[in-house]
């Protein structure tokens, strides 16, 4: 197995293109895992962690730019402001020392239907930025996962960054587990209201063969939804947005829970999710009045 | 006690310190939380080939051909065995010798090693087992245990007349052992309908334990080393090197004597170390290729390498009286023992003997099964077989109490056991056994604060769901609920259970110093510590040191049945008593003390000779000089009784133990998740060796019980593992593991060395049962089903294959 271990992003770009089928490792979380378990036995493996843009962070023309080697523990100690939701996601993963390497690239990368970064950047409607010889392209989230791990990503192109716009209203992430901490999501869900644009935004994760949206669900909260005086929505309402976001899920049945289960947690999920905005959004009206 | 008629001693230090009773450092401690303890995967020698284990791909299936050519053409490449190069015997087994040292003829589970392979490197030892071709011809799984038990129709796992025969046990087709137990009426011949008539109330219950795994940290792993004598050299992480050396030695056809062990750094066991993993393999690719050879599984073949704890499926009938006074009960339990019989026939044993738990019931009957099916192998878990029976007599408790509407706690104080009762084996129990007293004070425990006065009610780490954020408080009910447990202590069934310990005193630098020397395994518990203080105790010297543990000294029994402490200790005990005769009679010899001065009135302290009438003698360094003083024992604990094959009558325990919990817990009732927020327990531990490390074991038992109440289940499904992973296979993290508040009481047993009770299992049988009857409390659901599940909670079917 050759150890590529290129010291910049243009090195690094070129040696993707010269050897399309060099697995990139990051934090090497999901990597090292693969490699261990005999899962994957890449020829070549192509370090990314001395390039350091990646791990850059900063305001990108209405966005947050992240760079895809941002590990999850600095998206939570200081980013958390410019993305709730995906701050929330990070504090979801794994344990201290996981969060310490693990990134959302790399989470990208894998594009596990169980990743946690998925549901926030769906719902935030975040840009992932694919770079190679050939150039630089951005490509929403929305439109980025294809299926079981498979990913708009070309061969020859790595993950630059992600971009998420500025927050335009509340946001938040919930994930189910069975245990407390350090836990591979059963399901999952992510939702942000954008007050501008007055839209919803929905990610379902762990319950299908990729991340999904509600998108019936997106529409019907947004048509529902008080934008003006954030009056708390009729029971009937939260309970018609839990099914519409449980019906947009595909899951089966796996060792970690059933697809009858998967469905139910995320129609409550997505309850409590409605009424958490809607108390974030009072408070965000009574700061701007 | 001081008396003013004698002489107050000079020069001498009250108490030695760190002996029994206080809290000394373990000596592996520092090494261990700084990273630089040397387990027994750390192991290297210039020169080692690395082995590893071509495993069965199928639960059941004939072994029609295998071919090694290609395996033995990669360079590199050492040596690649199967059973036709066992040198000696074919087979081996902790209690019946079943279990193929490499396959032949069949395979009866999946994983089950069938050629292994040494190489240069691990890489090139794992390429060579692709090259390895074995031609199978797929057999029907046996996967249904109950049918396995009951159905004369099912296949046979073992072909009839492979395997010795056990009649003491009932051994007969599927079943590695049957016990029945019948008292009262059962004994005369009732029927259940008759001794039905003698209830007001009667509750039925059928409840499942699913299999858990012991998820030990360090995976199985040693090294065997060749010898010019033609023998090996062993270092391996076990529980009992003898009973290793006793089933390793034959199969490489060699005498015990030419097989010596040497105990590595254990990373934990809780008995699934108790079976052979890689030892026999190691050995022969060592003997064959005249190199060491190291194995090392990893977590995914580990799941492999060891047995689990018996999945239980269990149904039980109680009748009682409308006061509460229980009258009969009835239970049947089926453990599956997967393919081959490990510590099966023990696991019933207890399961059966210990199946209505610690209640005085006039009229019982008890049918235990164990059998063999093509499922994983199950054997020796912390607390086995009294795990399973208590979830499901304990679930029983509550229901009963709820159908009289009763309280739970109660109820068991009504039916409680205690010193003098007899078991439903008729055993008395001659020992203190202060279980109503012990309820009272797991009940009378303050409680958890509410949430709402929480200082951070919001903080997401005291919620179901921790920091995953699904709940601000929404759905959380809490619950209560209590679970006691009895649990046998040391070996049962007639086992001549023994340890045995060399302790030496002589003058280093000096100074007095000791060195204590047994074979006992120390695998995480702290026996190294205990036998320091014993030592410290015995022989009033502070300067001990513990040798490795290796077969050059007398077998010291198992470190599992909690008996470590009772046997080693005493052994080490025993050992030091001797010792100190010696040292009397040379004190007497010196002519320090006048003939006939009782040794009663001598003691050892602060490194000296002491009387009680004349203060301190001599010291120790100066009575000895170079001579050094050596002695060996054997402590045996007291003879029990195997249970008679029919009634399951005798005395079949040595000694037993108690815990009582209370778990407190937040249900979000909706998500069906659940935050354990208290687990306090009460425990007789007889006398208190070590608080420290007592707490440790009260306090991971209790976490290990938690496990398998809400996430620990290896899901099997038609044979096939599902989930040999640490990512799918939950053990409890710090923010599912509460603060537990430990109430011990020191009752002293009178036929144990110090009065002390085995104290590491009794907490793992009863914390399962409180959490599970607290979420039960919480939510109003049955829950029948051990480890419970969202669904179950939720009131979904849970997963189906
Ligand atoms: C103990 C443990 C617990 C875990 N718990 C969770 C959890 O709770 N939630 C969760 O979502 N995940 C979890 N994971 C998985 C993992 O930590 C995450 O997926 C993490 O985001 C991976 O990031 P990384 O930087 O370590 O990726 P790596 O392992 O380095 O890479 C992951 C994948 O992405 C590719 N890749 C990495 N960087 C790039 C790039 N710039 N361009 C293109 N491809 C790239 C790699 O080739 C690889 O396929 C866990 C892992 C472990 C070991």
């Amino acid at each position: 197995m050759d150890f590529l271990s290129p010291s910049t992003w243009e090195e690094a770009l070129a040696a993707k293109s010269a050897h399309p089928d060099a697995v990139p490792i990051m934090g090497g979380t999901d990597v090292m895992v693969e490699l261990n378990f005999g899962r994957r036995r890449p020829p070549a493996l192509l370090d990314l962690t001395r390039i350091p843009q990646l791990r850059d962070h900063g305001p990108d023309d209405g966005y947050l730019r992240l760079g895809a080697g941002v590990p999850y523990t600095t998206i939570i100690e200081r980013l958390r402001d410019r993305s709730p939701a995906l701050a929330q996601a990070a504090r979801a993963v794994a344990s201290p020392q996981i969060r310490n390497r693990g990134s959302v690239g790399g989470n990208l990368g894998g594009a596990s239907p169980a990743g946690d970064a998925h549901p926030p950047l769906l719902a935030v409607d975040a840009l992932v930025e694919l770079a190679s010889v050939r150039g630089v392209r951005r490509v929403a989230a929305r439109e980025f996962y294809h299926g079981p791990r498979r990913t708009a990503r070309r061969d020859d192109e790595l993950i630059s960054a992600v971009l998420l716009p500025e927050p335009a209203g509340p946001q938040s992430f919930s994930k189910i587990g069975t245990r407390n901490a350090m836990v591979i999501a059963v399901a999952s869900f992510s939702l942000a209201l954008d007050a501008q644009a007055r839209t919803v935004g929905t990610g379902i994760g762990s319950a299908g063969p990729t991340p999904l949206r509600a998108i019936e669900a997106e529409k019907f909260l947004a048509s529902e939804f008080d934008w003006d005086g954030a009056a708390s929505p009729s029971p009937a309402t939260v309970t018609r947005f839990g099914e519409l976001v449980a019906s947009a899920a595909r899951p089966i049945d796996d060792v970690r829970g059933s697809a009858h289960y998967r469905r139910h947690a995320l129609s409550v999920m997505a309850r409590r999710a409605v009424s958490w905005a809607v108390t974030d959004y009072r408070k965000e009206i009574a700061r701007c009045a | 006690m001081a008396s003013t008629s004698t002489r107050a001693p000079v020069g001498l230090s009250s108490v030695t310190r760190d002996g029994i009773g206080a809290s000394p450092r373990r000596p592996d401690g520092t090494l261990k939380v700084t990273g630089e303890f040397a387990y027994s995967s750390d192991m290297w020698m210039e020169d080692m080939l690395w082995g590893a284990t071509l495993r069965s791909p199928h639960p059941h299936a004939e072994i029609l051909g295998i071919d090694v050519s290609g395996a033995l053409r990669l360079p590199g490449v050492y040596a690649v065995l199967t059973h036709e190069d066992v040198p000696g015997e074919k087979r081996y087994g902790l209690e019946y010798r079943d279990q193929p040292v490499l396959a032949f003829g069949k395979v009866r589970y999946k994983g089950e090693p069938v050629a292994i392979v040494a190489a240069d490197h691990p890489e090139t030892a794992r390429r060579a087992l692709e090259r390895i071709k074995v031609d199978y011809r797929v057999l029907e799984p046996v996967s249904d245990a109950r049918r396995a038990a009951l159905d004369p129709d099912c296949p046979l796992v073992h072909e009839e007349g492979s395997l010795p025969l056990h009649e003491e046990h009932n051994q007969r087709g599927n079943r590695v052992r049957y016990q029945p137990i019948r008292t009262g009426a059962f004994a005369d011949g009732a029927s259940v309908e008759e001794v039905r008539a003698l209830a007001d109330v009667v509750v039925t219950g059928e409840y499942e334990v699913g299999m858990q795994d012991q998820a030990f940290l360090g995976p199985e792993s040693g090294l065997a080393v060749p010898a010019e004598d033609g023998g090996v050299d062993l270092y391996i992480a076990t529980q009992w090197l003898h009973v290793d050396q006793r089933q390793i030695a034959p199969c490489l056809g060699l005498p015990a004597d030419k097989v010596r062990l040497t105990l590595a750094g254990v990373g934990g066991a809780f008995g699934a170390r108790e079976d052979l993993s890689m030892q026999i393999h190691a050995c022969m690719l060592a003997l064959h290729t005249g190199k060491p050879v190291k194995f090392v599984y990893n977590r995914e073949e580990s799941f492999f390498g060891h047995v689990h704890r018996h999945p239980a499926t269990m149904r039980y009938e109680h009748g009682a009286k409308r006061d509460g006074t229980l009258v009969y009960a009835t239970m049947e339990i089926v453990l599956d023992g997967g393919a081959y019989a490990s510590a099966t026939p023990a696991v019933v044993g207890v399961a059966s003997s210990l199946g209505i738990g610690p209640y005085e019931v006039p009229h019982v009957s008890v049918d235990a099964y164990g059998v063999y099916t093509t499922n994983p192998p199950c054997g020796a878990m912390r607390g086995f077989g009294a795990v399973q029976a208590c979830f499901g007599y304990e679930s029983q408790m509550d229901r009963l109490a709820a159908e009289l509407g009763m309280d739970p706690v109660d109820l068991r104080i009504k039916n409680a056991v205690s010193q003098g009762s007899r078991i439903i084996t008729g055993q008395e129990i001659d020992m203190p056994m202060p279980m109503a007293e012990m309820l009272r004070r797991a009940r009378e425990m303050p409680l958890p604060p509410d949430r709402s006065s929480l200082p951070a009610p919001s903080d997401p780490r005291t919620l179901p769901g921790g920091v995953a954020n699904t709940s601000h408080g929404e759905g959380i009910v809490r619950g209560i609920g209590y679970g006691v447990g009895l649990k046998n202590l040391c070996f049962s069934e007639g086992f001549d259970d023994y340890s045995t310990a060399r302790v030496r005193l002589e003058v280093v630098g000096g100074e007095p110093a000791v060195t204590v020397h047994t074979a006992a395994a120390e695998v995480g518990q702290g026996l190294v510590t205990v036998k320091g203080q014993i030592a410290r105790t015995e022989l009033g010297v502070e300067r001990v040191t513990i040798l490795p543990s290796d077969t050059r000294v007398g077998s010291a029994g198992s470190s599992s049945a909690s008996r470590q402490s009772y046997m080693t200790g005493g052994a080490v005990k025993t050992a030091c008593e001797a010792v100190r005769e010696r040292v009397f009679a040379l004190v007497r010899e010196r002519g320090l003390v006048e003939d006939g001065h009782p040794d009663a009135l001598l003691s050892l302290s602060g490194g000296k000779v002491v009387s009680a009438a004349e203060g301190v003698l001599i010291s120790l360094a100066d009575l000895l000089g170079g001579e050094a003083i050596e002695e060996t024992r054997e402590y045996h604990h007291r003879p029990t009784q195997m249970l008679d094959p029919s009634r399951g009558q005798g005395s079949s325990h040595t000694q037993f133990g108690m815990c009582v919990h209370r778990a407190v817990v937040d249900v979000d009732v909706e998500l069906g998740l659940v935050k354990v927020v208290a687990l306090d327990a009460v425990q007789d531990v007889g006398k208190v060796m070590h608080p420290q490390q007592l707490a440790g074991q009260i306090q991971g038992a209790s976490a290990q019980g938690l496990g398998l109440a809400l996430m620990e289940e290896i899901q099997v499904h038609d044979g096939v593992i599902r989930n040999p992973s640490f990512t799918d296979y939950l053990i409890p993290t710090i923010l599912d593991t509460p603060p537990m508040r430990i109430d011990v009481l020191e009752h002293p047993d009178p036929h144990a060395p110090y009065g002390l009770r085995g104290a590491g299992e009794p907490p793992t049988l009863s914390s399962t049962p409180a959490i599970v009857a607290a979420v039960r409390n919480a939510t109003g659901r049955p829950l029948t089903h051990a480890p419970v599940r969202p669904e179950d909670i939720v009131g979904i079917d849970p997963p189906q294959g």
